[in-house]
C-alpha cells in the first residue's frame, strides 16, 4: 500500500464496531482460523472465519475511507522553455499519423499505397524548415520513432527540442538523445552542453564517459570552435588513440585555419589512424603547410611540355616514399595490385590544392588543365586523383570540368574508354583518403579491372570513365548543375544506373530533372519490363518528385495495352506503380500544404524555402 | 426538404480538434484510412449546416461514396459496405470539417436530407414515447392493467427465481471464503487459478457474473506481487460483505439493495429506466473514455460531469471483440443531455438520454434538434426556452476554431482522496472514484529520478534538503513508483501500478508544470485518463515503466 493508511488514528465512526488491528487479522487469516484464534470474537453461533471475515470488511472500508495522502517525491526541474510555434492542427495530426504507421509497421500491404514510413523523414525535415516546435503529448512517440530509426534522429530531435531532451534524461530508453544533440539546431540554446558553463563543462570533459565527451565536444565545436580545440588540447596527451580518432575526427566540423598549428603536431601522433586523419584534415586547408608541401611534391611529378608544338602533360611518379611523406600521411604501402608509384603519386595529388595546378600550368582553367593529353597512360590516375581532391576541398569548379570532360559528358555514349589507365586505376571513391581507405586495389591491368573496383555501385555497362565518381563529383555543384546534369545523363543512358546520381540531387528534384525521369519511366514501361526492375528509382522518385508532376504522371496510371514484347502482365504492375507514386505526390503537396497552413501562433517562420536536402542514397563527402 | 438554417451561428466556429475527430476512430487502422481522406482532393460535394456535415469522397468505384455525419450524435452514415463504425470516409469528412479550410454552408443533398430527417423524426418520436411513458407512470395507467398486470407479474416472478438462485450462490460462496479463513490464505498462491475458477463457475450457474467477476480477480491477487496477502484478505472481506449484503438485500435500505443487486451482477433494463428514471439534464463534458477488451467484449467506459450539477457520471458501452463500440463522444465535447443514473446509493452509472446538441470544450454550441426553431418546438416545448437561452448565450461567444479549451476545474489530491472517501460510505465496494485533479505535476518512479542524477540534471528545488529525502527513502520503501503531486510539492498521489495510461506522455505534457488530469482515484492509487495541455488530450496506453 503506497498511499498512507491511518487505521490506527481516527476512531471508527458511531455504531460501528471497534475493529481489530489489522495486521493481527491478516495474522489469523494467513495461519488459519483452525490454527489462530482470530482477534475477534464470533457472535454467537457464527463461525470465527465469519467473523474475521466480517471484521475484515469493516476494516478495509475504514482504512480505504482514512487514506491519506503520500509524501511527495522530488521530480525533475521543470523542462526548459521552447519559444517555436505550435505546429498547425492538420500537420499534427499528420504526424501523429506519421508516428503510429510506424508503430504499426504491419504497412506497405497495399501496392498502391504510399509508404508513411519513407515519408517521416521528409516530413521532419520539413517542420524543422518551418522552424515549428512538436506537440509535446508526442515526443514520446517521436522518441521511439527516433529510437528505432537512426536516420530520423537529428531531424526528430531538432523538432522535439528542449523538451524531448529533459524528458530523455528520464528514461533510460532515450538515451540516445542525449549523446549528440540537434546538429541541424546550431542555435538552438536547447543543444546540449549548451546551457552548461565553463566549470560544468570542464567537470564533464574530465569525468565524463566516452560517449557524452564526443558529444559535448561535437557541440562545442558547433557554437565556439576555438573553445573546443582549447580543451581538447589541454588534455591530448593523456587520451588514448581510439579516442583522440574520434576527438580529431569532430574537428572537421569547423576547421579552419586556426586549427593548423594542432592538427599539424598530431601528424606526428603514435598511432597512424591519428596521423592519417591529420593528414586529411590539413589537406582540406589550402594554406596549411602540409598542403604546400604537397603541392611541391606533386607538382614535381607533373610537367607540362610541347610535344611536337602540342602541350602535353608528363608525368614522374615518385621514386620513393621517404618518411617526411610518411609523416604527412602519405600511405607507403599500396594495396595488393596497385604499383607502388602510381599509389604515392595518387595520394599526393589528391592532397594538393588544386589552385596550385592552374598556378603550375601558367594559368589554364580546371577545363583547359583536364583537356591536355597526358603522356604515357597516366591520365586516368591523374584525373581521378584530380577527381578525389575535388570531392575533398568541395572545389566546384572542378568537379564541374571533371563531369564534363569527354569522358565525363552525361550523354557520351557508354562505352569503355580508351585502356587508359596504366597500372591499374585505383578506387576513386575512397573517399576517406586516409589509411586503407582505398578498399580492393584493382589488379594492374585494363579498364575492366578498374571496373570491377568500383563495386557495385554502378553496373559494369555504365562504369563509363571509370576514373570519376559522378555522384560524388555532383554533390560538390550546386543544385541546378546537379540536377540538369542527372536530367542529360537520363535522357542519354535510362534509369538503370540513374539510382546514385538521383540520390545526392536535391528534393524536389528541379526541372529538368523530374521530367526526364517520368519520360525514362514511361519508356520504360513501354519497353515492357516489370517495373520492379526500376524499384530503387520509384522509391526516390516517390519522395523526391517535385509534387507538382502528380497531374502528368496522372495518365500513366491507366492500363495502357500491353506492349507486344513486353514481360507479362507487367503493365498492369505498371499502372499499380504509377498510381502510387502519384499518390505519394499528392500527400506530400497535402503535408507541405499543412505545414504551411497559418500556425496557431501567428508570428511564425518566414517562409524558409527549400534547403539542402537529398534524396537520401548516402554520399559519404570526402 | 431541407433544414432550417441558423444563419447567425458560426458554423465553423465550433469545430472538433483533429485529436477528437481521431479519437472517434474504432482502431489504428481507421485512423490511418481516415487521415487519408482528410485531404479535399477526394471529396466534392461537401457542406455543413446544422450540425450536419456531408460530402461525396470517391473510391476505387465508380459512384462515389456518400457520406453524411449528424454531429449531435455524433452518428454517421455512408453507402460504403465498410463495417467499421465510423468508416474511413466519415472520419475523413470530420478530419476534413475539422482542419482544412471551412466547408460551405449549403441545403443539403436528398441523400443526406433524408437520412437526417429520419433520424430527426426518431428522435422526436422516441422523446414522444418516453414522454408518455412518464405520463403513464403519473395516471397509474388504468387502461390494459390486467394484461400489463399479468406481465408484471410473470416478470416479477422470474427476477425472484433468479435472486433466489444468486441468493443460493452466495451461501456456497461464503461457504468457500470461510474454508479458505479457516485453513489459512497462507498457501492461496501455491494453488493457482484453477480453484477460483471453478468457484467463478459456480457463480456464473447461479446467474450472478458480478460476484464471479470478483472470485477471478481474487486469482490474479495472488500473483500481484509483495503484499498480496493483505490484498486478497481485504478482497475476500469485501466480496463476503457483498455475499452476506445480497442475502439480506430485502433489509436493506433501498438505495444500498440496489448497489448490492448490481455488485452481485443483476442488470437495470436502459430502455425502462430511460422511461421511470428522472432524468438530469445537464451541459455533460465529456472527461475521459477507457476501452478494455476482455477476449469477448469490448467495453467502453466514458465518464462525463455536468457543469452545472457538478456531478460525475459514468457510460458504458459494448461492442463485439475487437469492434469498437458505439458510444464515440470525443474527451473535451460537452453535451447537452439528460442522464438517467442507475439506481445505486452512490449513483454514478448512468444511460444517456435525450441529446438536445454538443458544444465543444465550452465554445458554441452544435445545435440538434431541441435548438433549431421548428423541431425544438414540436419535440421538447417545456425545455426550448432554456435551450434557446443557452444557445444564444454559446452563440454570442464564438470561438476561434482550434482555440485551446479551458481545461475544467478541479481539487487537489486531498480533496480527491476525500471524494473517494465519501463515496465508500456510500457503496463500500467502490475500487476508486472519478475525479479532476487541478495543479498537480507528474513525478516518475525512483528509477527514472536516479537516471535524471546520473545524467547529472538538476531536480527540482522545491521541497526539503537532501536529509529529507534521505528519510523518505528509508522509511518508505516500495513507495518509489510514479505520482501525480501537488503544485505545492507536500502531498501526492500514487498512480496506481496497474495503470497502463502512458505517463511519459503525461511526462511530456507536463514539461514538470502542474497540470490538470482527469482519472479515477482509489485505494490503490490513482490511474490518469486526461491530461489538458490547453485542449484536452486522452492518454494513449502504453507502457511507462522505467529502464529495461
Amino acid at each position: 500500500m503506497t498511499l498512507t493508511d491511518t487505521s490506527a488514528a481516527p476512531p471508527a465512526p458511531g455504531g460501528v464496531r471497534p475493529v481489530a488491528d489489522w495486521g493481527d487479522l491478516l495474522a489469523a487469516a494467513l495461519l488459519g482460523t483452525d490454527r489462530r484464534t482470530p482477534p475477534v470474537a464470533a457472535r454467537p453461533g457464527q463461525d470465527p472465519a465469519a467473523a474475521l471475515l466480517e471484521a475484515a470488511a469493516i476494516s478495509t472500508v475504514q482504512r480505504r475511507a482514512g487514506l491519506r495522502p503520500a509524501a511527495a517525491r522530488r521530480g525533475p526541474a521543470p523542462a526548459p522553455a521552447d519559444p517555436r510555434p505550435d505546429l498547425p492542427p492538420a500537420a499534427r495530426v499528420r504526424l501523429a499519423m506519421l508516428l503510429t504507421e510506424r508503430a504499426g509497421s504491419g504497412g506497405g500491404g497495399s501496392r498502391t499505397a504510399p509508404d508513411l514510413a519513407e515519408l517521416l523523414p521528409q516530413w521532419l525535415s520539413a517542420a524543422n524548415r518551418h522552424g515549428y516546435r512538436a506537440p509535446s503529448a508526442l515526443l514520446p512517440a517521436l522518441l521511439d520513432a527516433a529510437r528505432a530509426r537512426t536516420d530520423l534522429r537529428p531531424a526528430a530531435l531538432t523538432l522535439a527540442g528542449p523538451r524531448a531532451l529533459w524528458l530523455a534524461r528520464l528514461n533510460p530508453d532515450w538515451k540516445f538523445a542525449l549523446r549528440g544533440g540537434p546538429p541541424t539546431g546550431a542555435s538552438d540554446p536547447a543543444a546540449p552542453g549548451a546551457a552548461l558553463d565553463a566549470a560544468a563543462t570542464q567537470r564533464v570533459w574530465d569525468e565524463g564517459l566516452f560517449a557524452e565527451r564526443v558529444a559535448l565536444l561535437a557541440s562545442l565545436r558547433r557554437r565556439d570552435p576555438a573553445a573546443a580545440l582549447a580543451l581538447l588540447a589541454r588534455t591530448w596527451s593523456t587520451e588514448r588513440a581510439e579516442d583522440r580518432l574520434m576527438f580529431l575526427d569532430s574537428l572537421r566540423e569547423g576547421l579552419s585555419q586556426a586549427d593548423e598549428p594542432f592538427v599539424e603536431q598530431a601528424l606526428s601522433d603514435r598511432s597512424r589512424n591519428v596521423r592519417s586523419t591529420a593528414a586529411e584534415l590539413l589537406s582540406a586547408l589550402p594554406d596549411s603547410a602540409l598542403a604546400a608541401r604537397m603541392a611541391a611534391r606533386s607538382t614535381a611529378c607533373v610537367t607540362l611540355r610541347a610535344d611536337a608544338g602540342r602541350p602535353v602533360l608528363t608525368v614522374a611518379p615518385p621514386a620513393s616514399c621517404d618518411s617526411e611523406m610518411e609523416r604527412d600521411g602519405v600511405i607507403a604501402k599500396p594495396p595488393s595490385g596497385r604499383g607502388e608509384r602510381a599509389w604515392w603519386l595518387g595520394q599526393l595529388v589528391e592532397a594538393t590544392p588544386l589552385d596550385a595546378w592552374v598556378e603550375r600550368f601558367g594559368g589554364r582553367t580546371p577545363a583547359q588543365i583536364l583537356a591536355l593529353p597526358v603522356a604515357d597512360d597516366w591520365q586516368a590516375e591523374l584525373h581521378a586523383a584530380w577527381g578525389r581532391a575535388a570531392v575533398r576541398q568541395r572545389n566546384a569548379d572542378w568537379a564541374r570540368a571533371l563531369l564534363n570532360t569527354p569522358e565525363g559528358d552525361p550523354s557520351a555514349p557508354l562505352t569503355d574508354p580508351p585502356a587508359t589507365a596504366p597500372q591499374g586505376a585505383g578506387h576513386p571513391g575512397g573517399g576517406q583518403g586516409g589509411a586503407g581507405a582505398h578498399p580492393g586495389g584493382a589488379p594492374a591491368g585494363g579498364a575492366s579491372a578498374a571496373r570491377a573496383a568500383l563495386g557495385g555501385h554502378l553496373s559494369p555497362t555504365a562504369a563509363g570513365p571509370s576514373w570519376r565518381d559522378p555522384a560524388k563529383l555532383l554533390a560538390v555543384l550546386p543544385a541546378a548543375e546537379r540536377a540538369a546534369w542527372v536530367a542529360e545523363f537520363i535522357a542519354t543512358h535510362g534509369l538503370s544506373d540513374a539510382f546514385r546520381l538521383l540520390g545526392v540531387c536535391t528534393v524536389p528534384w528541379a526541372e529538368p530533372l523530374g521530367r526526364a525521369v517520368v519520360d525514362a519511366l514511361d519508356i520504360a514501361r513501354d519497353a515492357g519490363s516489370y517495373p520492379w526492375s526500376f524499384s530503387g528509382v520509384m522509391g526516390l522518385a516517390e519522395r523526391c518528385l517535385d509534387p507538382a508532376l502528380a497531374d502528368r504522371l496522372e495518365v500513366l496510371t491507366a492500363i495502357a495495352e500491353e506492349p507486344r514484347d513486353g514481360a507479362p502482365g507487367a503493365i498492369g504492375y505498371w499502372s499499380e506503380a504509377f498510381q502510387r507514386l502519384v499518390g505519394t505526390l499528392r500527400l506530400r503537396a497535402t503535408m507541405q500544404a499543412e505545414l504551411a497552413a497559418a500556425p496557431d501562433q501567428p508570428d511564425g517562420a518566414p517562409d524558409p524555402g527549400e534547403t539542402e536536402e537529398t534524396g537520401g542514397a548516402e554520399v559519404s563527402g570526402a | 426538404m431541407g433544414w432550417p438554417s441558423v444563419v447567425d451561428m458560426n458554423w465553423q466556429g465550433e469545430r472538433w480538434t483533429a485529436e477528437q475527430v481521431l479519437a472517434l476512430a474504432p482502431d489504428a487502422a481507421s485512423q490511418k484510412a481516415g487521415g487519408k481522406l482528410s485531404s479535399p482532393a477526394p471529396w466534392s460535394g461537401t457542406g455543413v449546416r446544422d450540425g450536419a456535415l456531408w460530402g461525396l469522397c470517391s473510391g476505387s468505384g465508380s459512384k462515389p461514396y456518400q457520406t453524411v455525419i449528424d454531429l449531435s450524435g455524433p452518428a454517421y452514415r455512408c453507402s460504403c459496405p465498410s463495417r467499421k463504425f465510423p468508416c474511413k470516409h466519415a472520419l475523413g469528412l470530420l478530419l476534413l470539417w475539422a482542419t482544412e479550410e471551412p466547408m460551405p454552408d449549403a441545403e443539403a443533398p436528398p441523400w443526406a436530407a433524408e437520412w437526417l430527417t429520419g433520424r430527426r423524426e426518431r428522435a422526436e418520436r422516441e422523446a414522444a414515447s418516453y414522454a408518455g411513458a412518464q405520463g403513464a407512470d403519473a395516471g397509474e395507467g388504468a387502461a390494459g392493467a390486467g394484461d400489463d398486470g399479468a406481465a408484471a407479474r410473470r416478470r416479477a416472478d422470474r427476477i425472484e427465481q433468479r435472486e433466489r438462485r444468486i441468493a443460493a450462490g452466495a451461501t456456497e460462496l461464503e461457504q468457500r471464503l470461510t474454508d479458505l479463513i479457516r485453513d489459512g490464505l497462507a498457501g492461496a498462491d501455491r494453488s493457482g487459478y484453477a480453484q477460483w475458477d471453478e468457484t467463478a463457475a459456480r457463480m456464473v450457474d447461479a446467474q450472478a457474473p458480478g460476484l464471479a467477476a470478483r472470485v477471478r480477480e481474487l486469482g490474479a491477487i495472488t500473483t500481484s506481487g509483495a503484499g498480496w496477502p493483505s490484498r486478497l484478505l481485504e478482497e475476500c472481506a469485501l466480496l463476503h460483505l457483498l455475499s452476506e449484503g445480497f442475502q439480506r438485500v430485502a433489509d436493506l435500505p433501498a438505495p444500498l439493495a440496489a448497489t448490492a443487486r448490481t455488485r452481485v451482477g443483476l442488470t437495470t433494463d436502459t430502455a425502462e429506466l430511460l422511461a421511470t428514471a428522472e432524468p438530469v439534464r445537464d451541459d455533460w463534458l465529456v472527461l475521459g473514455r477507457q476501452d478494455s477488451d476482455d477476449g469477448k467484449l469490448t467495453t467502453r467506459r466514458v465518464w462525463l460531469r455536468g457543469e452545472r450539477t457538478g456531478r460525475m457520471a459514468l457510460l458504458l458501452s459494448f461492442g463485439a471483440a475487437g469492434r469498437a463500440p458505439e458510444l464515440a463522444l470525443p474527451v473535451g465535447l460537452v453535451l447537452d443531455a439528460d442522464l438517467a443514473y442507475y439506481p445505486a446509493a452512490r449513483p454514478l452509472r448512468a444511460a444517456l438520454g435525450r441529446r438536445y446538441g454538443t458544444t465543444n470544450g465550452g465554445g458554441a454550441p452544435t445545435p440538434a434538434v431541441a435548438s433549431t426553431p421548428e423541431p425544438a418546438a414540436a419535440v421538447a416545448p417545456a425545455r426550448s426556452a432554456g435551450a434557446d437561452a443557452a444557445s444564444a448565450a454559446h452563440a454570442g461567444a464564438t470561438r476561434a476554431a482550434g482555440a485551446p479549451a479551458q481545461a475544467p476545474p478541479g481539487v487537489d489530491v486531498s480533496t480527491a482522496l476525500a471524494a473517494y472517501g465519501t463515496a465508500l460510505r456510500d457503496d463500500p465496494w467502490l475500487d476508486a472514484w472519478p475525479v479532476v485533479l487541478s495543479r498537480v505535476v507528474p513525478v516518475p518512479d525512483a528509477a527514472a529520478l536516479e537516471a535524471l542524477a546520473d545524467a547529472g540534471a538538476p531536480r527540482g528545488g522545491q521541497r526539503g534538503g537532501g536529509a529529507g529525502a534521505a528519510t523518505e527513502s528509508a522509511t518508505r520503501t516500495g513507495d518509489d513508483g510514479w505520482q501525480l503531486a501537488d503544485a505545492g510539492g507536500t502531498f501526492a498521489l500514487p498512480i496506481d501500478p496497474r495503470c497502463t495510461s502512458n505517463l511519459w506522455q503525461l511526462t511530456a505534457i507536463s514539461g514538470g508544470a502542474p497540470l490538470t488530469v482527469f482519472g479515477e482515484c482509489g485505494h490503490r492509487g490513482f490511474v490518469p485518463l486526461t491530461v489538458w495541455n490547453g485542449a484536452p488530450v486522452a492518454l494513449t496506453s502504453g507502457t511507462h515503466r522505467t529502464g529495461p
